[in-house]
């Protein structure tokens, strides 16, 4: 069990490192440098290149990238040239609204996901089962974004029913009023992420209760005299329920992505927001920055699923 | 076959026949039957196969006689014209453009890359998930660690970062740059079933006898999995559909300028548009969803002829 636990965290190290080198790169290579947002005319060009020297932005790649790593682990992810703030604490202010939102999704999902599969397991080949069929592959095959516009038209602007920009309405004061305003701008694109994510759930939890309707164990509780109802909350539910919980992890990376479309559509300051802006204005310490953490979190995602999926499957533990 | 027949053997020439016939009749049907029979046998899949067809028709067809640089100027008199009048079938944006023709030439340029990007992503996932499943081993293992590697890295934004980075590019660049991070989900699929076929007694015989490895994936292991190769390129290519759409409606997908799917819908972005001139965008969103959902469909249909207990399609007796 360790020792999986222990290779799986020791695979992660190299993994991070060629990402943040890649990263690193990437950034290098984008057109314009850190000081090209603080040209102004009393800054002259010998000074820009005082400025850019005494920052050690004509040192090699390798020793720019060494001094990158050290202030990373100090904490210091720079100052953002847009916002002339540190980094850190526009990711922390922004932050926090994409987790607000990615959670509830999350929790959506599962609420939906989970009580639709095991239905149409239960009523396998039944009218029921083909109408969560019929769900499922809709909600798989339109793309993500499209049905954000069409959501957010249909009931944002057209029943204006939910708001569509922003993530606190201005008028909201005090921790009740504030709570609620917030609510109230995440359930739109939370529910919209949550319908149309759950096909990966549904589609195996379905085959999962299917497959154990028909096993031996379900069989010898059956004669025993358990009523069926019993059987799917306690047998087949338990059974089906770990590998479910342990794609909480995969499905953080489905998150991450999908947030830059849902910020994009519903103006909500998040993460993806803010990146769209700093690609926009070329605010290159910000992109390193968010597309780092964002490697990292999908890194810590998946270690999270692995970990719990050979807890749950003891055939892929390392013998 | 005839001329090989001992001379001493009783079958004459006619029984022959007949016995060939039969025994062809009897043969399971090929994929391509059975495919052709599962379309026949559910009316819906026709229909959006039907439509699929008939919208690449189209769409190409008709884009010959559209002149883009003349369609992409403006013109302020057809500011916001409604869509059903004269010369403006959908209507017109703001700055005067005939939305219909936009519409055309921007699904054309979407579904040319969707196609490109399919064909060139599933051809290196087939190829990466049959050498990895075959060859298994220290190869294995090394393809496998840049595949986790590829699966955390965060595809949309660095897909961002690297079109600002690149001065000029086109459809063809762009189709390349996005088939970069797009095929490890063919290569994951295709390489569990190429371990399991490679643990066959064929692979096994065939290697007894000296075949090269090359040979063996390619004329043997990959026949076997043709079906599934085709299956998962239909449903790759209706995922596709919204790889580049995303981008364009990003603003980082095909050059400015250049009409695209995503582009018409990233009219919606503004509030005016989105409540009063719903003609600049629902279109382009209904067409998405149409031809997603057609795509999807078939892909469905040709899953189901994989699995023989769920064919619908009549087998001839």
């Amino acid at each position: 069990m360790w020792k999986t636990i222990l290779r799986r965290v020791l695979i992660m190290i190299p993994e991070l490192v060629v990402l943040s080198v890649l990263v690193f790169l990437l950034a290098k290579m984008m057109p314009g440098d850190p000081f090209t947002g603080s040209i102004n005319p009393r800054l002259g060009q010998e000074q820009i290149h005082h400025l850019m020297r005494i920052n050690g932005l004509y040192d090699p790649w390798y020793q720019q990238y060494w001094n990158w790593v050290v202030h990373l682990f100090h904490g210091n992810l720079g100052t953002s040239y847009e916002y002339h703030e540190p980094v850190i604490d526009l990711i922390k202010q922004r932050g926090a609204n994409t987790l607000w939102l990615a959670f509830f999704t999350m929790i959506m999902t599962y609420a939906i996901g989970l009580p639709l599969g095991i239905y149409a397991g239960k009523h396998e080949g039944k009218l029921q089962d083909t109408l969560v069929q019929i769900y499922t592959y809709v909600t798989m095959a339109i793309p993500y974004f499209v049905v954000l516009v069409v959501g957010i038209w249909i009931f944002g602007y057209g029943l204006d029913i939910f708001p569509t920009t922003g993530s606190v309405s201005a008028q909201a004061n005090g921790f009740g009023p504030t709570l609620i305003s917030r609510l109230g701008h995440i359930i739109l694109p939370g529910m919209l992420g949550a319908l149309f994510g759950t096909v990966n759930i549904v589609q195996y939890l379905r085959s999962e209760v299917i497959d154990s309707k028909h096993s031996e164990y379900v069989k010898t509780v059956r004669s025993k005299g358990v009523p069926m109802g019993s059987i799917y909350r306690h047998h087949i539910f338990r059974n089906s329920l770990l590998p479910i919980a342990a794609f909480a992890g995969y499905s953080i990376t489905g998150l991450l992505g999908g947030s830059i479309f849902t910020e994009m559509v519903f103006s909500y300051p998040g993460m993806g927001l803010l990146f769209l802006n700093a690609i926009n204005f070329r605010d290159y310490t910000v992109i390193t920055a968010l597309v780092l953490l964002y490697g990292f979190l999908n890194l810590l995602g998946t270690l999270l699923s692995d970990i719990v999926l050979s807890i749950v499957d003891p055939r892929i533990r390392v013998s | 076959m005839e001329n090989k027949i001992d001379k001493k053997s009783t079958i004459s020439a006619a029984d022959l026949k007949r016995l060939s016939a039969e025994a062809e009749q009897e043969a399971a049907p090929s994929g391509f039957t059975i495919m052709a029979r599962e379309f026949i046998a559910d009316k819906p899949a026709l229909i959006a196969l039907i439509i699929i067809l008939a919208f690449f028709i189209f769409v190409t067809v008709a884009s010959f006689f559209i002149d883009v640089p003349k369609m992409m100027e403006t013109n302020i008199l057809a500011y916001y014209n409604e869509p059903f009048t004269k010369d403006f079938f959908l209507g017109a944006d703001s700055a005067g453009r005939s939305i219909a023709k936009q519409l055309i030439v921007g699904s054309r340029d979407s579904i040319g890359i969707a196609l490109g990007l399919t064909v060139i992503s599933s051809t290196f996932g087939i190829c990466w998930g049959m050498v990895s499943g075959y060859f298994g081993g220290t190869a294995d293992l090394v393809m496998q660690r840049v595949y986790d590697f590829m699966m955390i890295i965060p595809m949309l934004m660095t897909i961002i970062v690297i079109v600002t980075i690149i001065p000029n590019y086109n459809a063809i660049t762009l189709t390349l740059i996005l088939s970069c991070f797009y095929w490890m989900g063919t290569s994951r699929l295709i390489r569990s079933r190429t371990l399991a076929e490679t643990q066959k007694d064929y692979v096994q015989a065939s290697k007894a006898f000296g075949t090269s490895n090359l040979k063996i994936i390619f004329r043997e292991i990959m026949p076997n999995i043709s079906s599934l190769i085709i299956v998962d390129t239909t449903l790759s290519f209706a995922e596709n559909m919204g790889v580049e759409t995303g981008l364009s409606y990003l603003g980082f997908g095909l050059p400015m300028g250049t009409p695209s799917l995503g582009t018409l819908i990233a009219n919606a972005n503004d509030p005016e548009n989105i409540t009063h001139y719903w003609w600049t965008w629902l279109p382009a969103a209904l067409e998405i969803i149409i031809l997603c959902l057609s795509i999807s469909y078939v892909g469905q249909v040709l899953r189901r002829t994989l699995n023989a207990s769920q064919r619908r399609g009549k087998q001839e007796k």
